[in-house]
């Protein structure tokens, strides 16, 4: 049994490839974004678990335990970023789960600021080149002390 | 020697003597010109073009009014009735929306588009927890008909026409406009506007479904029937490529995909409805999108219309011309608006407004330059209206019935544009009709890969940007955005909290019952118990839980 779950372990760490979870946070459809988003982070060579639309904050934080998700990509395009993601790290805090999260979508300004200060590790707004998406993905990962 | 070999030959001479020294000295832009659709472009098109391909005027164009519809579906087009002036607008509560709209009517705004929140949009009362965090969002909050009898306040419902974006729980929707209508005194027969009810588009691009395709798709078909026998100036479907081009679709896709699923919704009306093609197809409404490439938009556009038109005439036997008309409302595409330089995208949506109105659009949205950072300001939204009133009144464009036609080009990309949609209806009844080729994923994929290509192109340069890729700015821009009232919730909430306890417990219950046998029951048409539990004031939320519970709820394969 504990044999079994060191090689399950080391299996892990050997094959360790970067994980994240893409996910459309909340009721909003649009998922142009973040189709093309977990593409390119595919093409990039990171494992993406690509959860689709109409997902709570409790379907992400779930499927980014069981999947050991190495960063959080959601996308909202509805306006709700605020509630959401609020509700979606106050969870994360309370199962233990503390890797970065990145938000895309349709988001004013001044909320940009905000949702930081929340603890989100960056946001990405329309326009923003797909390398540079990648980037911030593997960035965050690595300053969470995992690769 | 006929005239065009005459003319290959001049052609030919005109390059050969003319444009090679012109471009030993000045070598062109770039080695091929593409449009969207990755279609070559000529340096110069001429009568000889058109010959390629057998041209004929009679034959490709007619008169507007008259088969094949390429000109327009009216014979006078603008110059007797104007496109209407429509801009999508809803948000908060129903007072919000309510007073949205009165500014839109003062301003000029000739018919009213109502936006739902997404709660609305897929049957969740606004206390359900998922619906919480949307409420009011991206549009008005629609749990009773209490709300939408606030919406319409001292806006008069017996002459405006109203177009309501609202899919899997349209006929809650509709259901709740025609109670208000007929509390105020106006049949249902005399109220005019159009119901989105395009379920197909939601399983492919939009994803604001609620139920399987098949129960979805009997839910869309009793609508248009219902609507066919009881509501004649009513729209009972805008069946959308809009959704398509903003998920990534070429042009030609976005028609193709369009008409494909056109076509299923008829043969659904009259495998199940047994009524005459003649007796509901003019009643069926389009909805496409307006990019910023001009001229093959304005192809886009007069190609869709002559497909249809050959649609229902060959394939349905259609002999009433009315039935061969495609009517469209047009908005401009959202997904080109940038959040970069955003006053730039006030030139972006003009340039798409003439695309819309040179092809031939019955009515128009023009989206507005905070939109790519928020909901429009009153500000930015009387800026759009602006831009459909100078068209309109200023530019001239309006005064004659397609002014484009015998354009060498647009004649030959309008053919060029239909030749490719014909191509992928082609493809889609190979597989079996629309919802087998949704079922086997093909339009998703086709649409999904689509994106990806304009994406890694944008990346690369080879599309502009203006302000992105292009003239790009360090800034960040500074501009007035609309945010949602968040105590909105609570008062939308409490509201229905209130209606919920003061009704009659018991023809409630019996009125939902009545619905549940009719939707377990393949046989009846599902409008009128869903009106009859509105009347009885069941919530939103209510009915379409009634409907969950029979029909299950659909979970779609993720497709990137």
């Amino acid at each position: 049994m504990i044999q079994s779950q060191v090689v399950e372990a080391s299996k892990k760490i050997q094959s360790k490839k970067l994980r994240a979870i893409v996910a459309k946070l909340g009721l909003d459809g649009h998922d142009r974004g973040a189709k093309v988003v977990a593409r390119a982070l595919r093409d990039a060579g990171i494992e993406v678990i690509y959860l689709g639309v109409h997902q709570a904050p409790e379907d992400v934080v779930e499927a980014a335990l069981e999947e050991d998700a190495d960063v959080i990509g959601v996308s909202i395009l509805s306006g709700s970023h605020i509630e959401l993601v609020s509700d979606l790290l106050k969870l994360m805090k309370e199962k233990n789960l503390s890797i970065p999260v990145v938000v895309g979508g349709i988001i004013p300004p001044d909320d940009v600021e905000e949702l930081k200060k929340m603890g989100v590790y960056e946001v990405l707004g329309p326009g923003t080149p797909l390398r540079r998406i990648v980037e911030i993905y593997k960035k965050a990962a690595e300053e969470c002390g995992r690769k | 020697m006929s005239d065009v070999s005459k003319l290959r030959e001049k052609l030919k001479e005109w390059e050969k003597e003319v444009v090679e020294p012109i471009l030993k000295k000045l070598p062109e832009r770039k080695a091929k010109f593409l449009t969207e659709e990755g279609i070559e472009v000529r340096r110069l098109y001429t009568p000889a073009d058109l010959a390629e391909r057998d041209w004929n005027y009679l034959e490709r164009l007619g008169f507007p009014g008259s088969y094949p519809f390429t000109r327009g579906p009216y014979p006078t087009m603008y110059r007797g009735r104007p496109w209407t002036i429509r801009q999508y607008a809803g948000y908060g509560s129903a007072e919000d929306t309510n007073t949205r709209y009165r500014y839109l009517l003062s301003i000029g705004q000739t018919g009213l588009s109502m936006a739902f929140d997404l709660p609305t949009q897929l049957g969740l009362d606004p206390d359900h927890k998922l619906a919480w965090y949307e409420v009011g969002k991206v549009g008005v909050s629609m749990p009773s008909v209490v709300e939408m009898d606030i919406v319409f306040k001292d806006i008069p419902m017996g002459k405006i026409s109203t177009s309501m974006t609202i899919n899997a729980t349209a006929i809650e929707v509709l259901s709740m406009y025609v109670a208000v209508a007929e509390s105020r005194g106006v049949d249902k027969s005399a109220l005019t506007g159009t119901v989105q009810n395009d379920i197909l588009k939601e399983y492919i691009a939009r994803n604001n479904y609620i139920y399987p395709p098949e129960p979805s798709m009997r839910y869309a078909t009793d609508l248009i029937i219902y609507a066919a026998k009881n509501m004649p100036r009513w729209n009972s479907i805008s069946i959308s490529g809009y959704h398509f081009e903003e998920a990534g679709a070429t042009p030609a896709m976005e028609i193709a995909f369009t008409l494909a699923d056109a076509i299923e919704y008829v043969k659904w009306v009259l495998e199940r409805g047994k009524i005459p093609v003649d007796k509901f197809a003019p009643r069926l409404s389009f909805f496409f999108a307006a990019r910023t490439n001009l001229f093959e938009q304005i192809a886009k556009f007069r190609a869709a219309r002559r497909m249809w038109a050959k649609i229902m005439k060959e394939r349905f036997g259609v002999k009433n011309p009315r039935s061969m008309m495609l009517r469209f409302h047009t908005q401009t595409a959202g997904v080109l608006l940038t959040a970069q330089q955003p006053l730039v995208n006030l030139i972006r949506t003009t340039i798409q407004a003439l695309a819309a109105v040179l092809g031939g659009t019955q009515s128009l949205h023009v989206n507005s330059y905070d939109e790519a950072l928020s909901l429009p300001t009153e500000e930015s939204v009387k800026l759009s209206i602006r831009v459909q009133q100078v068209l309109l009144y200023e530019s001239g464009v309006a005064d004659t019935v397609d002014p484009l036609a015998g354009s060498y080009y647009i004649e030959w990309l309008t053919d060029e544009i239909e030749e490719r949609a014909w191509k992928i209806i082609d493809e889609v009844d190979k597989l079996g009709g629309m919802i087998r080729a949704i079922e086997l994923g093909y339009p998703q994929r086709e649409i999904a890969r689509s994106a990806y290509e304009w994406q890694v192109k944008v990346e690369k340069g080879e599309v502009p940007v203006i302000g992105v890729n292009l003239f790009a700015e360090e800034e960040v821009p500074s501009i007035k955005v609309l945010k949602v009232d968040p105590e909105v919730r609570q008062r939308v909430i409490e509201r229905l909290r209130k209606f919920r306890a003061e009704r009659d417990q018991t023809k409630l219950e019996s009125r939902l019952n009545a619905l549940r046998r009719v939707a377990e029951n393949e046989e009846g048409n599902i409008f009128d118990p869903i009106l009859e539990a509105v009347k009885a004031k069941a919530t939103l939320g209510e009915i379409s839980g009634v409907l969950r519970e029979v029909w299950g709820e659909w979970r779609a394969p993720e497709v990137f």
